[in-house]
């Protein structure tokens, strides 16, 4: 009919996402949190390092909204400081294991030898393995050399997040699999063939846009996985160095203080748990806005 | 029966192996070694030390190095710890109860609560009680265990003072009064994981049941005449759970994951909490050792999920 109006796949994807009323309000909450944390530097221009033993474990005030530390550090400055890399270590992570899982998943997906079993009993194997416990062992083992080499700061966040994207590629491996498995027995990937494209092409073109819904659901969920990750990293005194204040540090500084400056521990707490939450049902609306097969 | 006991149990050895050989070359690639300090020691004369790596098989082919890490752990020799002067074996051994205590009482716990909240969403899908039960799932996984245990303490031994914050393995009493206080130290290790489990449990059993609750024998067991409570216990839930067992099993990981943190808040004296004061003291068999165990829990829940999963399901073959 000429009069309706043809959607686009991604307006109607919104359409079915505004739909999701906890995950819109997820989305603002956190693009919120990404707002204060990307330009906070600027709006409350207090360094994290300025050492006042005058106001040390301070509650909340006014020259203070979230108090201070241990050491009188301004709290508010640090949890800018710290949620930058927390968020960065969980988007670079995801990045890490949606690559490693869409190649292999790919590459099992389409091969039809041995390579497809071999890389699927990998994929179980690394499901199988304790992933905090080979964390700690990894990052025990290698964080010397790669501090040598990297320098402190950016060594530790490039083996944080090769670690952890490295640990949590399995499900969306498995995932693109599945759907690489169904997707290039169907006719539109045979009339492509038919017409000669390359293998390469039938993957970029035909194959692998089809099957990115579920990976983006994935990735999205990977994100909320890894900054919960390397908080338990820096929770156990592993991750970061001290005087790097991500929201996992800051917590492990702030639970030997716990009766007398509670505000210490509870505002890093509640900022990771609100990031992950939010991050988590963004991705259950677009589960909902992505999935064709729940068209409402 | 026996055939798909053995045959799984045969499955099971190649992924140890696969995990072990994964472990060992993260250990081997890594710098240093035990000798490393040699070298720069200008006491040692360079052959001494060469002669030692050598004696040692320090030079060796990787592949052979791991057979030989390998015999040893199977013949029980897991070396020795620098930072406590006993075997790696008995330590772990000593450990290793509370570890299995707190993880296997929160799995109970987390079961117990989310197979009724579970099996109650989904038989009124998309009702209040359902909307809230997933609700409060979406918030159980998305609180990190560290931040849960901080908030207990911090209700339930700072600001209230009814529960102690510090798990003992020493408590001076007897009889029922040290069943009570080992009870009460237990319960927020305890809570913390069942809690976190509970979440993600809520929403499988949920799933399942949905996809058994419209099943044709479902209405034809509601034809018969049979009570709503009857058809949800001895029809749906029954078949329901079967998929839910192999989901509990690929949580595992993330389960011992959570119970080192526990131990770690909780002091609890588990493998969880030796892993982390091993790595801080550089006590490198300690710490493979450990790491080796949590594998081997992993796989062994994976094969009792698979047993289970056989033993419940009579459509699967055992031959």
């Amino acid at each position: 009919m000429a009069s309706q109006r043809v959607f686009s796949p991604w307006r109607e994807a919104w359409r079915r996402f505004r739909r999701h009323r906890l995950a819109v309000f997820s989305l603002v909450l956190l693009a919120a949190i990404v707002f204060a944390v990307l330009f906070g530097k600027w709006l409350w221009p207090v360094a994290i390092d300025e050492i006042d033993f005058t106001a040390r474990l301070a509650r909340p005030s006014l020259a203070h909204p979230f108090g201070t530390d241990d050491l009188g550090q301004d709290l508010l400055a640090r949890m800018i400081y710290g949620g930058r890399i927390s968020l960065a270590v969980g988007l670079a992570a995801m990045l890490v294991a949606l690559s490693v899982g869409t190649l292999v998943g790919a590459i099992a997906g389409m091969s039809r030898s041995w390579i497809s079993g071999g890389l699927m009993w990998l994929t179980d194997l690394f499901l199988s393995l304790p992933s905090l416990p080979l964390l700690l062992l990894i990052i025990y083992l290698f964080r010397e050399q790669l501090k040598a080499v990297f320098g402190l700061e950016l060594g530790i966040f490039i083996m944080i997040v090769a670690v952890i994207g490295g640990l949590r590629w399995m499900p969306v491996a498995r995932l693109v699999r599945a759907q690489f498995l169904s997707l290039r027995e169907k006719e539109f990937v045979e009339a492509a063939r038919a017409l000669g494209a390359s293998r390469f092409r039938q993957v970029t073109r035909h194959i692998l846009p089809n099957a990115l819904g579920p990976v983006i659901v994935a990735g999205t969920i990977d994100v909320a996985a890894a900054i919960i990750q390397e908080s338990t990293l820096s929770f156990l005194g592993l991750g970061f160095p001290p005087d790097v204040p991500t929201w996992g540090r800051l917590l492990y500084d702030a639970k030997d203080y716990l009766d007398f400056a509670p505000h210490f521990a509870l505002i890093p707490g509640a900022a990771i748990f609100l990031t992950v939450l939010s991050i988590n049902f963004i991705g259950d609306g677009l589960r909902d806005a992505l999935d064709p097969r729940r068209v409402q | 029966m026996w055939n798909y006991l053995l045959r799984r149990i045969l499955i099971a050895i190649p992924s140890l192996m696969g995990i072990s050989l994964v472990l060992f070359i993260v250990l081997a690639l890594a710098p240093g070694d035990p000798f490393s300090e040699l070298t720069t020691n200008p006491n040692v004369p360079p052959e001494v030390a060469a002669s030692l790596r050598a004696k040692f098989g320090l030079d060796d082919p990787i592949l052979v190095r791991y057979w030989r890490w390998l015999l040893a752990m199977i013949h029980g020799d897991w070396g020795f710890s620098f930072a406590s002067r006993v075997n790696v074996d008995q330590l772990i051994l000593q450990r290793l109860p509370a570890t299995l205590f707190v993880v296997g009482a929160s799995q109970l716990l987390a079961l117990a609560i989310a197979i009724p909240v579970g099996v109650i969403a989904a038989s009124r899908p998309y009702s209040l009680f359902d909307q809230v039960a997933n609700t409060f799932a979406f918030v159980g996984f998305s609180l990190p265990t560290f931040f849960t245990g901080l908030v207990l303490i911090l209700v339930f031994s700072v600001q209230l003072d009814w529960l102690p914050f510090v798990f003992r393995s020493d408590i001076a009493a007897t009889g029922w009064r040290w069943y009570w206080e080992n009870v009460r130290q237990a319960i927020m290790p305890v809570s913390v994981l069942a809690l976190f489990q509970a979440s993600s449990m809520t929403r499988f059993v949920r799933s399942a049941v949905l996809d058994v609750i419209r099943l044709d024998y479902v209405t034809t067991a509601r034809a018969k005449g049979l009570g709503e409570g009857v058809v949800i216990r001895k029809h749906v839930v029954r078949n329901a759970l079967i998929p839910v067992v192999t989901l509990v099993a690929l949580q595992m990981p993330a389960v011992f994951g959570g119970a080192i943190v526990t131990e770690q808040i909780f002091r609890v004296p588990g493998i969880g909490s030796l892993l982390i004061t091993a790595i801080l003291a550089n006590d490198t068999p300690v710490v493979m050792s450990v790491t080796f165990v949590f594998a081997c829990l992993v796989v062994l829940s994976n094969l009792i999920a698979d047993i289970l999963y056989g033993w419940l399901d009579p459509r699967i073959k055992f031959n």
